[in-house]
């Protein structure tokens, strides 16, 4: 059932780090932007407020600094509402893989149905990462989901990602709206046994 | 694991079939929307060019962003208005039945569906919404998802879900005179933790929720998820039965008697399995009052607020007192209020209108001078049947502001929101920080009457008191 044209196995580019605990989805997408009524735009809310200062112009932000596509954060990352805006901002501002200490369980399962995949690692390793990105931000990085390890430069560190996103990823079905499409049929099976579909 | 519970039933007849990533295609019996969580699920089915798969079994209506005021269109605010529009199309081109502004059945989308009687027992009930737990208060079994999730449900008529384990909280004995289904579900929340219910579906049950009209069981289920279970439902009763009879989208005729036996059918067996049982003594509970930022920070209204280090999360427990500005040993009987909201899809219903107009008819008065009080009724339904018995008369009397119905002041999303740092008695089920409109703002949950009685006083009051 792999479906290849899906499946993430591996994310290559360079990183942006982006320090600091329990970062909420509130400060991913801040709340006003909700009100849009498609995810086109996000990309551009991905962290609106903490990217600019009281002015309105751009600060030092990491989003502003770097431009790489996996983001290296750290511990509890994506916390509060479990709104789906956040990993879509992130995606569309053109995050591919996120490495961190921990993360929030509903904002790692909705980047899991994005298929973006969210690895974890020792709060050592993070802080070794982030500071070598800082350092030399064209240090290429790679995250292999399939065998559970991210590179840095030269370096390799053994990480952890949960088993069901892992094979969710590298089988290519996370993308459970074609996974369930593709059985519609036995749905409409299921319908029609239901006695009140048809009263 | 549970067996035979109303949920493994209601599971097994949804299963579709166990999907390779390890989750269950569950199929949807109703899929409610609203406003606020559609239009990017509808626009990733447009990217696919995928129809919606059900659109028999999908029903519409606007609640979050609609004004309580005036409704004219178009909105004034240009988001609100192009938040109904996008519905408007969405729904006119995928044929999907929506229950507009016009309908005169518009409304909080979990009170819509039991009062229509879209929502039946033994369904799959979902909503991009977290409180679709409400649902199960019929029976069914109704889960907030989120708008990947929606967008599942449109293209497949189904979700991808993982089951849950079964928790029966028992209820025993009586709910006192002045004691409501809200002051119970604050108790639970309270007794188990905010996040006690992860990983958990919560079954009521005993003599004090059977007890309890079909209202009660809404606003009981309502709260599930603030208790951390996604969904909540009792099992179905003569009264559940009652209830539906004669309901617009119930069955009737032949089908009825057919519906009533397989409603029978699906409650839990007496010998079902649970997967953790609590019991809770019905007879203590006394009118319950939050003093903090989460609705597990509450107290009864005799008793005073806690210290910190008597709550489970002493850190959080500090610094809600700070935002709220009470100290350890303080009692919530008395401190003024600002602002109440009668309302929400937890007490927005004709039985909590009704209850609230009891107080201040007993009591005799009006709101404080010093309380700006809105009566926000749950759906044009339950405007219509309370002006029909004059209650909308007793709150303009009383000096509470008669509205359209909508979500409102519960999530502050329409412009109806509380200054600065206003205090607000709120008969909703989220006193977070921020979530009336003002981030210092600050909300105490209570009880249709709990409010009432504040709202003559002009602090908070018990409701038995005024009754008295
Ligand atoms: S009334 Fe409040 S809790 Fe209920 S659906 Fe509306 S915003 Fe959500």
């Amino acid at each position: 059932m792999t479906d290849d044209r899906k499946a993430v196995r591996r994310v290559a580019g360079t990183g942006v780090p982006l320090r600091g605990d329990d970062i909420d989805t509130d400060q991913i997408v801040p709340a006003r932007f909700l009100k849009e009524v498609t995810f086109d735009n996000m990309g551009k809310y991905a962290f609106y407020d903490a990217r600019r200062d009281d002015d309105g112009s751009l600060n030092d932000h990491p989003l502003n600094v770097y431009s790489g596509n996996v983001l290296v954060v750290n511990d509890n990352f994506g916390c509060g509402s479990s709104r789906e805006h956040a990993p879509q901002a992130l995606m569309r501002w053109g995050v591919e893989a996120i490495v961190g200490e921990s993360f929030a369980e509903i904002f790692a399962d909705n980047c899991k149905s994005l298929g973006i995949p969210t690895v974890t690692l020792d709060a050592d390793a993070v802080d070794e990462i982030q500071t070598r990105i800082e350092e030399e931000p064209e240090t290429p990085l790679e995250v292999d989901v399939e065998k559970e390890r991210v590179t840095v430069g030269e370096t390799e560190y053994d990480a952890n990602i949960g088993d069901a996103q892992k094979e969710a990823l590298v089988e290519g079905i996370w993308d459970t709206t074609a996974l369930m499409r593709s059985s519609l049929d036995l749905a409409k099976e299921t319908h029609d046994e239901l006695p009140y579909t048809d009263w | 694991m549970s067996e035979r519970t109303l949920y493994d039933k209601v599971w097994d007849a949804h299963t579709v079939q166990e999907l390779p990533n390890g989750q269950t295609q569950l199929f949807v019996g109703l899929h409610m929307i609203h406003e606020v969580t559609s239009p990017q699920a509808f626009g990733m089915l447009e990217e696919r060019g995928y129809e919606v798969a059900f659109p028999d079994r999908t029903y519409a209506t606007t609640d979050h962003i609609v004004p309580t005021d005036d409704r004219s269109r178009p909105f004034d605010d240009e988001q609100a208005e192009k938040m109904l529009s996008a519905l408007e199309g969405n729904v006119e081109e995928h044929g999907v039945e929506f229950f507009g502004l016009d309908s005169g059945r518009q409304g909080i989308v979990h009170i819509v569906g039991p009062e229509l009687g879209l929502t039946q027992p033994g369904m799959t009930v979902v909503c991009g919404d977290s409180h679709t737990s409400t649902h199960g208060a019929l029976g069914a079994v109704g889960m907030g998802i989120g708008t990947s999730q929606i967008r599942d449900v449109f293209a497949t008529g189904c979700i991808a879900a993982d089951k849950q384990d079964v928790r029966r909280i028992e209820v025993t004995g009586t709910l006192d005179e002045g004691v409501y289904a809200k002051d119970l579900i604050l108790t639970i929340i309270r007794q188990l933790g905010v996040e006690g219910g992860i990983g958990y579906v919560y079954e009521y049950g005993g003599e004090a929720v059977r007890d309890l009209g079909i209202e009660g069981r809404l606003a009981l289920c309502n709260m599930s998820i603030e208790g951390g279970a996604r969904a909540g439902y009792v099992n179905p009763d003569e009264k559940t039965f009652e209830y539906l009879r004669g309901r617009e989208y119930a069955p009737d005729g032949d089908d009825w008697d057919e519906a009533v036996e397989y409603w029978r059918s699906i409650a839990s067996d007496d010998d079902a399995k649970y997967d953790d049982t609590v019991e809770i003594d019905g007879d203590a509970i006394q009118p319950m009052v939050t003093w903090g930022v989460n609705p597990g920070q509450v107290i009864g209204i005799d008793e005073t607020v806690p210290e910190p280090a008597e709550t489970n999360d002493p850190e959080a427990a500090r610094k809600a007192q700070e935002h709220m500005d009470v100290s350890p040993g303080d009692s919530m009987k008395g401190v003024d209020v600002d602002v109440a909201f009668l309302g929400s899809c937890t007490n927005g219903r004709l039985s909590d209108l009704r209850e609230a107009a009891r107080v201040l008819e007993a009591s005799g008065r009006e709101a404080d001078d010093g309380v700006r009080a809105l009566a926000v009724p749950g759906s044009q339904t339950v405007r219509r049947k309370a002006e029909e018995e004059g209650l909308d008369e007793i709150f303009k009397h009383a000096g509470v502001q008669w509205r359209e119905p909508g979500c409102s002041m519960c999530i502050a999303m329409n412009g109806d929101r509380i200054e600065d740092g206003e205090l607000c008695v709120s008969s909703s089920n989220r006193n977070y920080v921020g979530r009336q409109g003002s981030e210092n703002g600050k909300t105490v949950l209570a009880s249709p009457a709990t409010l009432a009685a504040s709202v003559v006083r002009g602090e908070i009051a018990d409701p038995r008191e005024v009754f008295g």
